[in-house]
């Protein structure tokens, strides 16, 4: 369970997220959208703490974030960034095996239990095969899925995935929310598909900072709120095959 | 799960042999470098010698030989592994901790400031014996370094190179500054003696070791290697940046308060007994990257043996290369160095493309 409780954070004397309050259920796919610099990732790094609140207060489980050590906080949450490379000739195993850190002590080395976990990992992600190729000869889509496999080799509670479908293929992106849909943690997502935020048990609205909207989808994507937040008209189309809904986008202007 | 049955067990440590085999390179090269010199030294009286001396055991020896061998080359050769094992792991480390290939004590200013603090106290003779002149090292290399990484950050706020050459130009400012105040307090302050063996032990000198050298190099190195050692999962979580290893429950702060204080101490260490050696920080750790991989509870302990056996044998080399004449050992690391630095540069850049 994640709680925000009027969180703000400041970049010197600008403002960048401004009073979030969020509930996040146990269990629940949270999705949060909203446009380019509109403060998605930042809510993710206050939540995953690597940044600290100015003001306000981010509750894990009912634990403030900031009393949890590190290790303690690692192993509740797992944080899929945006964006993360490196340089070092790692393979796709010795990232994944990463996830084990914060379980692991000088008493308590890695072990065979691990290597399930980590092999469980890969395989969810579809990347087993690949277990053993260099970081550096992988594709865009390929790094993303390590990254996610190597958050859930950490056997968090909550999960946080900023923009986990940013380079994958069509199949992959179906694959990857059902994935996260189906695991039993907590999720909270950044997204900016709003057709991949309409399968999300709840969704959040973010604009200049502010968390404006948050509800099931179907209640808070109006074409109404839509327009006013993304600035493109929008219009729901029902699938004649089985009833689904899905929303159509075009300039406003057109 | 099925696919957990199939998962091929990789070997975590260095393996057992290959250290019994690093620990044979290391003696063998302990050996060759007591009995390779302007006279050369047959084994047996290296053998017997280390038997008198450890074991009380009375085999009748040249008192000349016995000194030579205990007092003068087996000091030097100890100091040079342990110097030579403690540098790599400091390279290792700050390439870890900064996300840089190219960073190592030298390069980013540690050496040059710690020369800076030790030759204070050596030529104003601020308090007295190894210990005070580690302390200048010591104090000296945090500065530098303090500033090195203050004028990075403060460069890298605006628009300009990528943070890792910013390190790198920062560094080398940083040396420069430290260099030209240790050539400005010898000018001012010290006489014609005291100028020549500031210089020559600048370069990187060993021939001043003895045995009180080699009580102070060390424990610093093995406590070092040990404490670089426990921190090994930790320096791995840096791979995909210091936001990462938040995330998986580094202490981060902390991680990289006791490293860098760990390695200025190393270095400050290594600088008051031999004096600035370069590029051993940087060559070391990417010639055992290649042989063991990149994962630190491997790297380390690769790197501190290979450092150690490399700086016996560099400086076996710097007595022997010139007839009767003893080059300051840092020549020598420097021409096997640079053309390594060339190496990781072109590498780095393929890499990149
Ligand atoms: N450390 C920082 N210092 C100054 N400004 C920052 C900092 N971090 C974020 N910002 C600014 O805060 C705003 C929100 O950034 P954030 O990354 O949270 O947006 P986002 O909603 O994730 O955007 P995107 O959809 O592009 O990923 C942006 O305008 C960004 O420039
Ligand atoms: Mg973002």
């Amino acid at each position: 369970m994640i709680r925000l409780e009027e969180a703000s954070w400041r970049a010197g004397q600008t403002a960048i997220v401004r009073d979030i309050a969020l509930h996040v259920r146990r269990g629940e796919t949270f999705g949060l959208v909203g446009p380019n610099g509109s403060g998605k990732s930042t809510v993710l790094r206050l939540v995953a703490g690597v940044l600290t609140p100015s003001t306000g207060r981010v509750r894990l489980d009912g634990i403030d974030q900031t009393r949890l050590s590190r290790r303690r906080a690692a192993r509740m949450v797992a944080f899929v960034a945006q964006q993360a490379d490196t340089a070092e000739r790692v393979t796709v195993r010795d990232a994944v095996e990463l996830g084990r850190t914060p379980w692991l002590s000088m008493l308590r080395p890695f072990g065979p239990g691990d290597d399930r976990i980590v092999a469980h990992a890969l395989a969810r992600v579809g990347m087993s095969d690949k277990a053993g190729r260099y970081w550096q000869g992988l594709s865009g889509g390929e790094r993303q899925r390590v990254h996610l496999a190597r958050a859930l080799a950490q056997e968090p509670r909550i999960l946080l995935l900023d923009e986990p479908t940013n380079h994958l293929d069509i199949h992959q992106q179906l694959s990857i929310l059902r994935l996260v849909r189906k695991l039993e943690v907590t999720a909270l997502v950044a997204l900016h598909d709003l057709n991949q935020a309409l399968e999300c048990d709840r969704v959040g609205v973010m604009q200049a900072g502010r968390l404006v909207a948050c509800g099931p989808p179907a209640e808070i994507l109006t074409p109404d709120l839509i327009a006013r937040v993304f600035a493109v008209r929008a219009n729901y189309l029902t699938d004649p095959a089985d009833g689904h809904r899905l929303i159509r986008f075009a300039l406003s202007e057109d | 799960m099925t696919a957990s049955a199939t998962v091929p067990v990789r070997r975590r440590s260095l393996g057992l042999s290959r250290l019994i085999l690093g620990l044979a390179a290391l003696i063998a090269a302990l050996a060759f470098g007591v009995s390779v010199g302007e006279t050369v030294i047959a084994p047996e009286v290296i053998w017997k010698t280390l038997s008198n001396q450890l074991f009380g055991t009375d085999y009748p020896l040249r008192p000349i030989q016995e000194g030579i061998v205990w007092n003068y080359r087996l000091t030097r050769a100890i100091v040079a592994a342990a110097c030579g094992a403690g540098l790599a792991v400091s390279g290792v480390v700050l390439q870890a901790l900064l996300r840089n290939a190219l960073a190592d004590p030298y390069i980013l200013g540690i050496s040059a400031g710690a020369s800076t603090g030790a030759v204070l106290v050596m030529v104003l003779g601020i308090g007295a014996g190894a210990l005070s002149l580690s302390v200048g090292a010591f104090a000296g290399g945090i500065l530098a370094f303090t500033l090195v990484i203050g004028l990075a950050r403060a460069a890298g706020s605006g628009i300009g190179l990528p943070q890792a050459g910013l390190i790198i130009l920062s560094g080398i400012a940083g040396t420069q500054l430290f260099n030209a105040l240790t050539s400005f307090v010898i000018a001012q302050s010290a006489n014609a003696e005291q100028v020549r063996g500031v210089t020559f032990w600048m370069m990187g000198n060993m021939s001043g070791v003895r045995w009180p050298d080699v009580r102070l190099a060390v424990p610093v190195s093995a406590l070092g290697v040990l404490v670089c050692m426990a921190h090994a999962r930790a320096l791995d979580a840096f791979t995909f940046g210091a936001e990462s290893a938040v995330t998986m429950g580094v202490a981060v702060r902390r991680t990289q308060a006791v490293l860098i204080g760990v390695v200025t101490m190393i270095t400050a260490t290594m600088v008051s007994i031999t004096g600035a050696i370069g590029f051993v920080g940087l060559v070391i750790p990417h010639a055992a990257r290649f042989l063991v991989g990149v994962r630190h509870d491997r790297l380390l302990p690769a790197s501190a043996l290979i450092g150690a056996v490399f700086l016996v044998m560099a400086d076996v080399v710097s007595r022997v290369i010139v007839p009767g004449q003893v080059l300051p050992i840092g020549v020598i690391t420097a021409l096997v160095g640079a053309p390594g630095f060339a190496v990781i540069l072109i590498r780095g850049r393929r890499q990149r493309a």
